[in-house]
């Protein structure tokens, strides 16, 4: 049975390849290039933006699979894609560490900021730190929507509820289980808090009756990170594309590039590849990215 | 309210401006679900025939089964056939995941039953005698085969047209399977749940109305042949 399924499937590989799908299925060491990333990268319009210039540089074409960044790296894992850029600091170290990719380049930042209405019903305004504000939204049990997808937001909120020494439960902490957008909405629609990054926060600002409440903990720095998936794990991976996709990320036009995205005058995210990933890893994040200009 | 009439204004004047990027949209689409239907219509209504027509244990068996799977859940297909052609699965040698191909396959499944199922009971409402007189007049059963499925073409074609609208509409297979990449993977369906998530609801509406439009073409061409058909008879 599994032969004959196998030869069916080959024949209609064979028959879209052949036909009336054309552009299909790249076979490894070809322009395509199959990206997992989060959904900010993809939803705040950066790619769309910076991509057309790599593959106009280059000749390889990108295919975007916007996930969360959990999701994204398990695609890397699997070795269902190419390349990774995701903004899971620890994660992205256990993914290195257990050989799935080479090397993590750093890319760029930006922060992570909290939004509530107006209102602020929980008084984190003026909050000292983080961890603060969040405890007094526990405390007034304020409606929190989580992203609660396991992406690098998600993991983030739970780190930041770990410094505060608190375990979020109750009717007043709602899990989502969406993307960074999706959540604004929700928050928006139900007058409640949740942690957001500022790079889709400012693509969708115009739309969100909601308010940046706090901001400008270093704890709220947001790292990005490329990864090429291990060619020794996968040799058919299109490594020298990853790499190529890497090394144009990380050169001087590729980072002019994301700091030259900006949004109503903004830059969404600040470029900080300094081709010595341990001594960015090792750097103390600065505090609030100067993110408005 | 108001957000709704604004994203519908919004959504017509896309439409009409003949967005490329929305038009992209609708031929992978429509390229993609096409397919797929051109794949399983044939090996389906065989299916559906041999279930009609022909005698062996376990017939019944085989037709609850199809029945069954008409209600399995999009994504619980998806799953299963992500699970299979990931390269961590036993098909993963093909890297067929987050492609075209691995749409229309997931498609085809999708599709499969649902020929089937309406298929079978389109060709059971036929006269058994069709069937007879013609082998009986000695044509043979490939000629038989035309004669019946001539029949009751309209019942035939009732499968087919809501197979297709079946698998236009999914979005829970195509997410997985396709991984919904730009001017490649990314279909309707999985545009408008993009779309809606970004608070982009014009675009998401114009989708919607794109398909809405397809499923009354649709509708009115199944009535108009069928209604043609009881006239001539």
């Amino acid at each position: 049975m599994k032969p004959l399924l196998a030869t069916a499937l080959l024949g209609l590989t064979l028959l879209s390849s052949s036909g009336l799908l054309a552009k299909e299925t790249a076979p490894p060491a070809t322009p395509t290039l199959k990206m997992a990333t989060t959904t900010s990268t993809e939803n705040s319009g950066l790619l769309q933006d910076i991509l057309p210039k790599f593959e106009a540089d280059t000749g390889y074409k990108v295919q975007v699979i916007a996930v969360g960044s959990g999701k994204a790296l398990k695609m890397g894992e699997d070795g269902d894609v190419d390349v990774v850029l995701s903004h899971a600091p620890a994660a992205e170290k256990e993914f290195i560490a257990k050989g799935f990719g080479d090397k993590r380049y750093p890319v760029m930042y930006n922060d992570f900021i909290l939004l509530g209405s107006a209102a602020d019903p929980a008084s984190i305004k003026g909050s000292t730190n983080a961890p603060e504000a969040l405890g007094k939204i526990a405390s007034k049990a304020a409606t929190f929507i989580s992203r609660g997808d396991d992406s690098g937001t998600h993991k983030k909120e739970l780190k930041l509820w770990e410094s505060a020494q608190l375990k979020p439960a109750g009717a007043w902490y709602r899990e989502a289980g969406d993307g960074m957008e999706k959540v604004i909405q929700m928050a928006g629609e139900l007058d409640a808090y949740t942690l957001a990054d500022r790079g889709t926060w400012l693509s969708v600002a115009g739309k969100s009756p909601l308010k940046i409440l706090y901001e400008g903990d270093k704890e709220l720095f947001n790292p990005y990170g490329i990864m090429a998936v291990s060619q020794t794990r996968y040799p058919d991976i299109n490594h020298a594309g990853a790499q190529a996709l890497i090394d144009w990320i990380t050169s001087p036009t590729g980072q002019q590039a994301i700091g030259d995205f900006k949004i109503n005058g903004t830059m969404l995210f600040t470029p900080d590849a300094d081709k010595s990933p341990a001594a960015a890893e090792e750097k103390t994040p600065e505090p609030a990215p100067t993110t408005a200009q | 309210m108001a957000g709704l009439l604004e994203a519908t204004t919004e959504a017509l004047a896309l439409l009409v401006s003949g967005d490329e990027a929305l038009w992209e949209i609708v031929r992978i689409s429509f390229e993609v679900s096409l397919l797929a239907l051109l794949i399983a219509v044939p090996p389906a209504l065989l299916l559906a025939f041999v279930l009609a027509y022909g005698q062996f244990t376990g017939r019944r068996l085989v037709i609850a089964l199809f029945s069954t799977l008409l209600s399995v859940p999009t994504v619980v297909i998806g799953l299963t056939l992500y699970l299979l052609l990931s390269r961590q699965g036993p098909l993963g040698e093909f890297r067929l995941l987050f492609t075209q191909t691995a749409m229309v396959l997931g498609q085809i499944v999708l599709a499969f039953p649902m020929l089937v199922a309406i298929g079978h009971s389109a060709l059971q409402a036929a006269d058994r005698r069709a069937w007879e007189t013609a082998r009986t007049l000695g044509a043979s059963p490939l000629r038989a085969l035309l004669t019946v499925t001539y029949e009751v073409r309209f019942g035939l074609l009732a499968a087919v047209l809501a197979s297709f609208g079946r698998i236009i509409s999914e979005v829970g297979a195509s997410m997985m399977l396709g991984g919904n990449i730009l001017h490649y993977t990314r279909n309707i369906p999985t545009a408008i749940a993009l779309e809606t998530s970004k608070g982009e609801f014009a675009q998401g509406i114009a989708l919607g109305i794109v398909l809405l439009v397809l499923a009354f073409t649709l509708n009115i061409l199944l009535h108009h042949f069928q209604g043609k058909g009881y006239i001539g008879s």
